[in-house]
């Protein structure tokens, strides 16, 4: 492993004086033919980019509502400034949220207002070239969009929309980036973000039935392309392979098996996650989502339930229904699609689910809010549900709950440093000092509380926590998903027949 | 040559002001971005702009020091804005006596406002590195306006009567001259200027934010994805 300058913990989180440059010199691997020309981008940087570039931002402009008022109205009050996680961790003045967005603005300014092209100078117009492009193509990708600043501008400027913006039309150009289309690439290929093949996959999951079977006695099935089933789940592909995220999917199966609700998952879309969100292209996000909504009807179920994914539960609370709906194939008596978070809490609501809260009691637990699922998504009818359900799951299934700070949980989350298509090694730079402020919010609480438990919605957060977290000296298996402490404290056997 | 001007400006700031009104409302909206925790019905974003607007909350949570000047312009903006009518109408309705004092102090707060946020502005360093010329201009722009009209009020008053004449000629479009016989009255036609240039400015510059704040998809849409199908007018087409 590369040697990485890793920040001291401070006692605070501390707004830094600005150091300008200091991630100036991230480079990220370009994108490739092969992963770009699938995706219906050209295979490399067009000749005429620059006026491609500006045609295509006139084109956004017109489709976006969000582009077109956010650029217009800002009036650099700086209140967004210190509240991004990548720039309280880098310093970097480009990372001040208003600062990233202005990188698009003055390009916007110079070719789409009156005040910059009379007097580029007095407004901050620049023209689109070369230097503004190297800018564009090494901040745009230190934004996770998380959404953070959103929450604290006066209008509601999300530099999440400016960002997808400014990705959609550096890919219109050329200039994509390898991670992320690499990715959108196998998801087409496989049906899944890792690349998983299906044999594979049904290998994976017999094995982790016998797993279940030994641990617990229990004949706990994990269904591959069953027609026919109550149920289709969609959990990221991560939960198949990775530790720790491979027990919260243990946790979803038990949760069928004890309510007795069939289900299955899909070889197709076996995969919950949509980097077309990432890549801020329309057409993938509906075409990567599509696989879900064709599978659903394939295999002929009722209702849809997605995994423990941030951005994937985004996609699908928000967009699958503009994306892909109706869906009025599927059981109206229950939201379409469901996380999984509320389809166990209606079950333990309704009585069909027991908990051993003892099973927990090696851990004290704290939760981490996901970036999307906390400012992009609800759970359950009721306004933050998407707060309440999964901290009221981790209440009955542990004895031990501690919140870190209120300026770091529910809409003020910090990002875990990883989301956004940043969760690449190309970046680890970046996403170490990414998560400083929810490392020292949760350095708090362990040495104060005696935490040792970190529990997650997401798979990318799990995958950046479990491997930044070591560097900061605190162990890799303080972090888990929600679902890993109802596996570890669901009572299986007699059912009570409640569905 | 008074009339003419005065209603170019107050052409360009309308009709500027209402196209870019209308941009906004015409772009579509693709897809539903509400940041949560959001209201659910439309009742709710009712109010959740409305103490957007009127208490700047977001701004609250995110910086106390550019909500104190911020919100002390504004709303002395508002009610010196208000006292103005004053010198549009005739006969004079009674209200106005009663927010003299109120209105004059209203001056004193607008500008110290604004001279809190020139000074924030030039003294935070991330405030300082996001600020264009512009964003300078606009703020001296708006103190011009206030000290020259608090000039007025204290200590050079110019001829109200003539002006009150000249503002009721330009309604009916007939020639009219400001009159230029005291310190007074040269400060009005500085007033009045900077006053027409912030008109012309207006719809070209982040000014916008005044109408635009209720076109942010962020905080005008509704929590209900999965309840009400959102439509994207341009999904299928190229
Ligand atoms: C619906 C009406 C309006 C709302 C809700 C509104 C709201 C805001 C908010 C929240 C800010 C950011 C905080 C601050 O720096 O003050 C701001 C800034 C500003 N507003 Fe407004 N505003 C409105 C109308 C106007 C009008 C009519 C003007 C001027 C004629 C104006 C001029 C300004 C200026 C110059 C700034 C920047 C202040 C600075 O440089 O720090 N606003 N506005
Ligand atoms: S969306 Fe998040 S990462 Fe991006 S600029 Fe805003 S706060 Fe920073
Ligand atoms: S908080 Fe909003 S208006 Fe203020 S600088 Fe940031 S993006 Fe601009």
């Amino acid at each position: 492993m590369a040697d990485y300058d890793v920040p001291e913990i401070p006692e605070d989180i501390e707004t830094p004086c600005l150091e300008p440059g200091t991630m100036g010199h991230v480079k990220l691997y370009p994108a490739v033919d092969k992963h770009m020309e699938p995706l219906g981008f050209p295979p490399a940087k067009v000749e005429n980019w620059e006026d491609a570039g500006i045609k295509k931002l006139g084109d956004m402009l017109e489709k976006y509502k969000s582009l077109q008022v956010y650029l217009d109205i800002c009036v650099k009050c700086g209140a967004c400034a210190d509240k991004c996680h990548y720039y309280l961790g880098t310093k970097d003045p480009n990372n001040m949220p208003v600062a990233r967005a202005d990188l698009l603005r003055q390009v916007y300014r110079k070719y789409y207002t009156a005040a910059g092209k009379i007097a580029p100078g007095l407004v901050g117009a620049k023209v689109f070239d070369q230097e503004t492009l190297d800018k564009w193509f090494t901040y745009y990708h230190q934004c996770s969009q998380c959404r953070r600043c959103s929450v604290f501008c006066p209008y509601g400027i999300d530099t999440a929309e400016i960002t997808m913006a400014a990705r959609e039309i550096m890919d219109a150009i050329g200039v994509g980036h390898k991670y992320t289309t690499e990715i959108v690439a196998k998801v087409h290929n496989t049906g899944n973000n890792l690349g998983i093949p299906k044999p594979a996959l049904s290998g994976t999951l017999q094995f982790l039935e016998e797993d279940i079977l030994d641990a617990t006695g229990h004949d706990v099935r994990l269904p591959l392309d069953e027609p026919g089933a109550d149920v289709l789940l969609v959990p990221p592909s991560a939960d198949f392979f990775s530790e720790p995220h491979i027990m919260s999917l243990m946790g979803y199966a038990k949760v069928f098996h004890q309510a007795g609700i069939s289900y299955t998952i899909s070889s197709i879309a076996s995969e919950a996650a949509n980097f077309g969100m990432f890549i801020g292209n329309y057409d993938q996000k509906q075409k990567i989502a599509k696989r879900i909504a064709d599978q659903a009807r394939e295999l002929n179920v009722k209702r849809i339930v997605v995994g423990e994914c941030g951005h994937a539960w985004r996609v699908a609370y928000s967009f699958w229904n503009t994306l892909n709906g109706p869906f009025d194939h599927l059981d109206p008596n229950y939201p379409v699609p469901q996380h999984i978070c509320e389809f166990t809490h209606d079950l333990y609501q309704k009585g069909a689910l027991n908990f051993d809260k003892e099973a927990n009691d090696e851990y004290s637990v704290t939760m981490h809010d996901s970036c999307n699922v906390a400012r992009a998504s609800r759970m359950g009818p009721n306004v933050g549900g998407q707060f309440e359900i999964p901290r009221a799951l981790i209440r009955a299934t542990c004895n031990k709950y501690t919140e870190m700070d209120e300026d770091t949980i529910k809409e003020k989350t910090f990002c875990c440093g990883g989301g956004g298509g940043l969760l690449t090694d190309e970046l680890m730079d970046l996403r170490i000092k990414g998560v400083l402020p929810r490392v020292t919010a949760l350095k708090k609480v362990m040495d104060g509380n005696g935490v040792n438990f970190l529990a997650l919605i997401c798979a990318i957060c799990k995958a950046q926590f479990t491997k930044v977290l070591p560097m900061y000296g605190i162990p890799m298996d303080t972090v888990g998903g929600v679902h890993q402490l109802v596996s570890n404290a669901i009572v299986l056997g007699d059912r009570k027949g409640i569905i | 040559m008074l009339t003419l001007l005065a209603y170019a400006v107050l052409g360009i700031f309308t009709l500027g002001f209402l196209r870019r009104i209308w941009i906004y409302a015409r772009v579509p909206a693709p897809l539903v971005i509400p940041t949560t925790p959001a209201p659910v019905t439309k009742m709710g974003v009712v109010f959740r702009l409305f103490k957007e607007v009127a208490f700047f909350e977001s701004l609250f949570k995110g910086d106390k020091l550019a909500w104190v000047g911020g919100y002390a312009f504004h709303g002395a903006l508002a009610v010196v804005l208000i006292r103005h009518a004053r010198y549009f109408c005739d006969p004079l309705p009674a209200f106005f006596a009663h927010i003299q004092i109120a209105g004059i102090l209203a001056g004193i707060v607008m500008v110290g406002g604004l001279g809190f946020l020139f000074l924030r502005r030039l003294l935070i360093d991330r405030v300082r590195y996001i600020s264009s010329p512009s964003d300078y201009l606009m703020l001296i722009l708006l103190l011009g306006i206030g000290i020259t009209g608090l000039a007025m009020t204290f200590q050079f008053r110019p001829d109200i009567v003539a002006i009150k004449e000249v503002m009721s000629n330009l309604f009916s479009m007939s020639s009219a001259s400001l009159p230029l016989a005291s310190i007074g009255d040269v400060i009005f036609i500085i007033h009045l200027t900077l006053v027409g240039l912030l008109l012309v400015i207006f719809p070209f510059s982040k000014l916008m934010h005044a109408g635009g704040i209720f076109f942010s998809p962020t905080r005008y849409q509704v929590d209900n994805p999965r309840e009400v199908r959102h439509v994207n007018p341009w999904a299928g087409k190229k």
